[in-house]
């Protein structure tokens, strides 16, 4: 068994209503251990929202935890080439998928309920990013800060067919349409990525009540000024959200790399590696 | 409903609700919005409408498409928007904020789905108290239901009382530093930092990083921010610095 990634990577974790919603729903999770975190922002009547985004962390993170123990997330699968990392995702927000999907269809009080989703897996000096609707990651790397992700969102696809330009989509009133979501049809589209991790990088996940409440280049500046204090970072973000109307839950998880983490492999596949 | 308000010289000719998903203005009569004059093209422009949004787009026409006074070829309408067309002025109206019948379901995160029809009798038979916006997102009846949000505003800064701090001892003593952003960070990275943040309801310090904590007024802060008053002193890496408003 790999040793901890805890070491390698600092993470925090925080969720807050904002000061209009009675209720939070947005859940999120994170296992330092094994370096992966999800957040997910639910939607639908009632508390529905709350239980698909609930049952989002709950089901998907324990199923990783379950499958990464049994297998690191870097070994290739040998049946489809692919990461171990990746069919492993894929494979497990189609089981949450249908969790939520079958829960919506088979009580009349959830009918409907869906969530957003992303989720950053830490291993061997990359994260492998999946993500569904309009929950974010961003990466603070030295001076250059961005979103990583691509919103599943109606006002991305405009933004996408050149109809809005993105200094324009600020004042969309059309922000909270996301076109995919998980729990919502019997299938889901995952979109997934890999990127090779620096020494130093900060990723930030949020829900919607983060970036459409706090502007990129506020969000910038508190990562660079307060990235020696994550815990601080985070309140302030979370500050700056209801500070500024708080309209929606907001929630963020900072990961902070602190040094490289490359995968521990057998003298074997080093040795396979080498002949490659 | 977003409309559009049709005005000669200050004078309102009528009300077109944008009720089509593309409006056509122009000379003949095949238009959804005809305007009979010569300076007019028989295809001017045209006004596009997804959900709350609407996009103006002028069709190659012979005089051209104003928006604010500025040529247009393609716009996104924002409300108050004067359309000009040869003498013809088009005022766009966005559709008017409803009274928040329930501020807890605001501007709520919706999926939007092309098949939704067939979904929406299963919502549409809960029993409802103020969650007409929810259920409309899974029904392909959007438009009518859906709360407008106001666009994104940041909020006024603290009135306009700006905080500022002026160094008192060491070799930039006497310097003084506006506090005119949201974040700014105070001492020496790796040995003690701290941050003011500038919020709605005045100035606040914080500890960031070091073993030792800012002294306010000669007393230690916790891990706590701790608003700041006028003239209180700050000493930070062994700095010492005045906080003042400044009028």
């Amino acid at each position: 068994m790999a040793k901890s990634l805890s070491e390698a990577l600092e993470i925090v974790v925080r969720t807050d209503p904002g000061i209009i919603r009675g209720h939070n729903e947005d859940a999120v999770f994170a296992n330092p251990n094994l370096g992966f975190a999800i957040l997910a922002d639910g939607m639908g009547g009632y508390n529905a929202g709350e239980v698909a985004s609930g049952m989002a962390t709950m089901f998907l993170s324990s199923e990783l935890e379950a499958a990464f123990v049994a297998r690191p997330p870097h070994e290739v699968d040998l049946a489809s080439g692919q990461l171990f990392a990746h069919r492993c995702i894929l494979d497990k927000v189609e089981i949450t998928n249908s969790a939520i999907y079958n829960t919506a269809e088979s009580q009349p009080q959830y009918a409907g309920m869906g969530t957003t989703l992303v989720t950053a897996l830490f291993f061997d000096n990359q994260v492998t990013v999946a993500h569904i609707g309009d929950s974010r990651l961003y990466r603070l790397r030295g001076e250059e800060f961005g979103v990583i992700t691509r919103d599943h969102s109606l006002l991305q696809e405009q933004i996408d067919s050149g109809m809005i330009s993105a200094e324009e989509a600020r004042f969309s009133q059309n922000k909270n349409l996301v076109t995919r979501a998980l729990g919502v049809d019997p299938e889901v589209e995952t979109e997934i990525h890999d990127y090779p991790v620096q020494v130093g990088d900060i990723y930030l996940l949020c829900s919607d009540g983060l970036n459409d409440m706090v502007e990129d280049e506020e969000i910038r500046l508190t990562l660079q000024m307060l990235g020696a204090n994550l815990d601080l970072a985070a309140t302030q973000l979370i500050q700056m959200a209801n500070d500024n109307g708080g309209r929606d839950n907001v929630s963020v998880i900072l990961i902070k790399v602190l040094c490289e983490f490359p995968a521990t492999r057998g003298w074997w596949s080093k040795l396979l590696a080498w002949f490659k | 409903m977003a409309k559009l308000i049709l005005s000669m010289d200050g004078l309102v000719l009528k009300e077109i609700l944008l009720n089509k998903e593309r409006m056509t203005i122009g000379r003949k009569a095949t238009n959804d919005i005809q305007i009979d004059n010569l300076a007019i093209s028989g295809e001017h422009a045209a006004v596009v409408t997804i959900l709350n949004d609407s996009f103006l787009e002028d069709l190659n026409s012979t005089n051209g498409t104003l928006v604010n006074g500025q040529p247009a070829k393609k716009h996104f309408l924002k409300n108050g928007d004067v359309i000009e067309l040869g003498k013809y002025k088009l005022k766009y109206v966005a559709e008017q904020v409803q009274p928040v019948v329930d501020a807890a379901d605001f501007e709520k995160t919706m999926i939007l789905r092309p098949n939704a029809a067939k979904a929406a009798p299963a919502t549409a038979t809960e029993p409802s108290a103020g969650t007409t916006e929810v259920k409309a997102a899974f029904n392909d009846t959007l438009v009518g239901n859906q709360i407008t949000p106001p666009a994104f505003v940041p909020p006024p800064a603290a009135a306009s009382v700006v905080g500022a701090i002026q160094i008192l001892n060491g070799a930039n003593a006497g310097r003084e530093l506006e506090l005119t952003k949201t974040l700014t960070t105070l001492g020496k990275p790796g040995v003690q930092v701290a941050v003011i943040a500038k919020r709605p309801h005045g100035y606040f310090i914080t500890h960031v990083e070091g073993a030792q904590f800012p002294v306010v007024n000669g007393l230690a802060i916790d891990v706590q921010a701790r608003q700041l008053a006028d003239h209180d002193v700050i000493e930070i890496a062994g700095i010492k610095m005045e906080f003042f408003l400044k009028g």
